[in-house]
């Protein structure tokens, strides 16, 4: 039976292939009395041989699709697997209640799950908890003889369908399999969107019904332009999809031609369309795409993705590996945003009632200095080998950008002393508070190039957080107050004759970079996989025309009014 | 003869992570019972939520034991775990 729904469009093209559930199987099971025990502890470890064949498969995978960092998890699980505490006290429960194992693995392994979760001061404690709910369910699949999916394993091309995509999801996918994503829950900005447009696989999320209404083996339509879903499509429509997967797939090769070229307006205005990335391991995508730049380099992966604080050498190297690769084209590096939703496994941060008002950022990097030397070194030492920018995060005074700039002299002058070569850096801030955008002109004198981080701007100026549902309504990027926030920054910036960039999801959105080249931003950085979309789009407008547009998107009063009258503009 | 020794944990961290990890998979090479023992609590060091569930952090003094055939050689990777992580003095 056809079935059509929608969700919300996360990462564009369009997908036609067989479901794969990533859903978890019924593990329900009845507790027994059993006679024979030592018949009970041969299943107790045949199950848990059983699962160590299975995580080493998939940790093997991982490897190879992922690299190493990401397949670690699996080391874990092996061990919580291999511990001898955990089967001798599951054997030793069915020995003295006589107790089929079931019952015996749900006992243990939920006594060691309470521990871990009771402690509640402990991030890295609580992720093993994590560790040990995957691992008994992986352990349960085997004692009731049903199959675990297993994403690490797929081998024909699917439409992975799910509740969420957690990372340990998502990094065992095989994009030569996963041809599109669906979900019920999360929305633009959400982990599995990220992802997936990183990948390029198209995807719906947040479609509330996916894992109700689609079975395993549907022929599944997702459309990640519109958000539309169909499952076991009528001939008619099928076909209708097939062609419009094709002309997007002829679009793309058609913005690949852009590839080499430079991005510039109908009139001849010559614009800088950055890259965005969070590790060297984006590079691959950023080259294929032809960024000019590399406009926001998140460091906090590097922090996030270890098990400790990256040494200096080690940072260096990863800096280093990406300043190369563009030869002399900018890479502007932000200097660590830990803090907020991102967390590190080995080092607590205080609990916060508002952490996304708190200890973040450059907060902490001026609070921790030793920390923020560290990086500062590694960044230094890097820029000899290519064309790099540093910019602070969350600056909300200029008294913060100064202290931190003397910081920076101060890691600069010892390097030099002692006969280190250091490049040519840009020094700037991220405009992502209110209170620094309004005081650009102050900053501009100072810095030599802005960053405007929409993400967080329109966060903290509608006072909403975008990822609550409840008022997720007033993410409106286009809103004239946004408008004019923005406007103001690069006005200040460039009557100092500075460079102004943007680097949140609005400076690759077909609705705001019209009126974006009118204010005249000088960098757009987005996604890898949106820059020649956006070159292509640069290339038919007139920018004379386009700040007409921006005046009058300036005036409007609501978002709506702003995305009419772009529409009618461009259209 | 039973082998034991003490020491002080210098690890920001304290033993979690990789290096709960590296002890662990360094005693489990040996036949030989391993014990650490934190806080007037024993757990078997071959166990990697026993000694996870003993939350030793930076400053704690602990000790370890080992008992078996092979004890000394198992102190002494232990030992060697503990100094090439920076986890203990």
């Amino acid at each position: 039976m056809t079935k059509n729904f929608k969700g919300i469009a996360a990462s564009n093209g369009v997908a036609i292939a067989k479901a794969y559930l990533l859903v978890d199987p019924d593990l329900s099971f009845d507790k027994k009395t059993i006679n024979d025990v030592t018949a009970e502890q041969a299943r107790v470890d045949d199950a848990l041989k059983a699962s160590s064949e299975d995580v080493t498969l998939i940790k093997s995978k991982a490897e190879k699709n992922l690299g190493a960092s990401e397949a670690q998890v699996f080391e874990a699980h092996l061990m919580v697997l291999a511990d001898p505490e955990m089967s001798g006290a599951i054997k030793q429960k069915i020995a003295d209640d006589k107790v089929n194992a079931e019952a015996a693995v749900k006992e243990v392994t939920d006594m060691y799950i309470g521990m871990f979760e009771a402690m509640t001061d402990n991030e890295y404690m609580q992720e093993r908890a994590a560790d040990i709910r995957d691992v008994t369910k992986r352990i349960m699949s085997h004692l009731l003889n049903v199959s675990l999916p297993n994403p690490a394993l797929i081998d024909e091309e699917v439409v992975l369908v799910s509740k969420d995509l957690t990372p340990s999801d998502t990094a065992q996918l095989d994009r030569q399999f996963v041809k599109g994503i669906l979900t019920d829950l999360g929305g633009r900005t959400a982990h599995a969107s990220i992802m997936a447009r990183t990948l390029e696989i198209p995807a719906v999320v947040g479609s509330d019904v996916a894992t109700k209404e689609i079975s395993a083996g549907d022929l599944v339509i997702v459309d990640g332009l519109t958000g539309d879903v169909i499952a076991n499509p009528d001939d008619d429509t099928l076909a209708t999809y097939q062609k419009k997967a094709d002309d997007y797939l002829a679009q793309r090769a058609e913005w690949a031609k852009l590839k080499d070229e430079q991005s510039v307006s109908a009139d001849g205005k010559e614009f800088v369309v950055g890259a965005n990335i969070g590790s060297p391991k984006d590079m691959a995508a950023v080259l294929d795409n032809g960024s000019e730049g590399i406009g926001l380099y998140r460091t906090e992966f590097l922090y996030m993705e270890s098990d400790h604080l990256p040494t200096e050498d080690e940072q260096f190297e990863a800096y280093k590996a990406v300043v190369e690769k563009m030869g002399d084209k900018p890479v502007t590096v932000r200097t660590m945003d830990i803090g907020g939703d991102k967390h590190l496994s080995y080092w607590q941060l205080p609990e916060e009632e508002n952490p996304f008002l708190g200890y973040r950022a450059i907060r902490i990097s001026l609070d921790q200095t030793e920390i923020f030397r560290t990086q500062l070194r590694a960044l230094l030492r890097a820029s000899a080998f290519g064309n790099l920018w540093i910019m602070f995060p969350m600056i909300a005074t200029l008294g913060e950008f100064r202290a931190a700039k003397k910081i920076y002299i101060e890691e600069r002058t010892k390097l030099e002393e002692s006969g280190v070569k250091v490049g040519d850096i840009k020094l700037g801030i991220m405009i992502e508070i209110p209170a620094a955008a309004m005081l650009a002109d102050k900053f501009a004198k100072e810095v030599d190039f802005f960053s405007i981080g929409t993400n967080d701007l329109i966060g903290y100026t509608m006072a909403a957080d975008r990822g609550n549902d409840r008022v997720a309504y007033l993410y409106q990027p286009y809103n004239p107050s946004i408008l004019r926030l923005i406007n103001n920054v690069i006005a200040a910036a460039h009557n100092e004759g500075k460079f102004v960039a943007m680097c949140g999801e609005m400076a690759g959105d077909p609705i705001a970079v019209p009126i974006l080249m009118g204010m005249g931003l000088d960098e757009f950085s987005m996604s890898a996989p949106s820059v020649l979309q956006t070159r292509s789009l640069m290339k038919k407008l007139d920018t004379t025309k386009m700040a007409e547009l921006a005046k009058q998107a300036l005036d409007a009063e609501t978002n709506d009014e702003v995305i009419a009258l772009v529409k009618e503009v461009t259209q | 003869m039973a082998q034991s020794k003490d020491f002080h944990i210098v690890a920001e961290t304290g033993i979690h992570a990789r290096p709960a990890t590296l002890l662990v998979q360094a005693a489990s090479k040996f036949a030989s019972d391993v014990t650490l023992s934190y806080q007037g609590k024993d757990v078997n060091l071959k166990s990697i939520m026993g000694v996870m569930s003993l939350g030793v952090g930076q400053g704690a003094d602990v000790t370890i034991k080992t008992e078996g055939d092979d004890e000394e050689a198992a102190m002494a990777a232990i030992v060697e775990a503990m100094g090439t992580e920076g986890l203990a003095e």
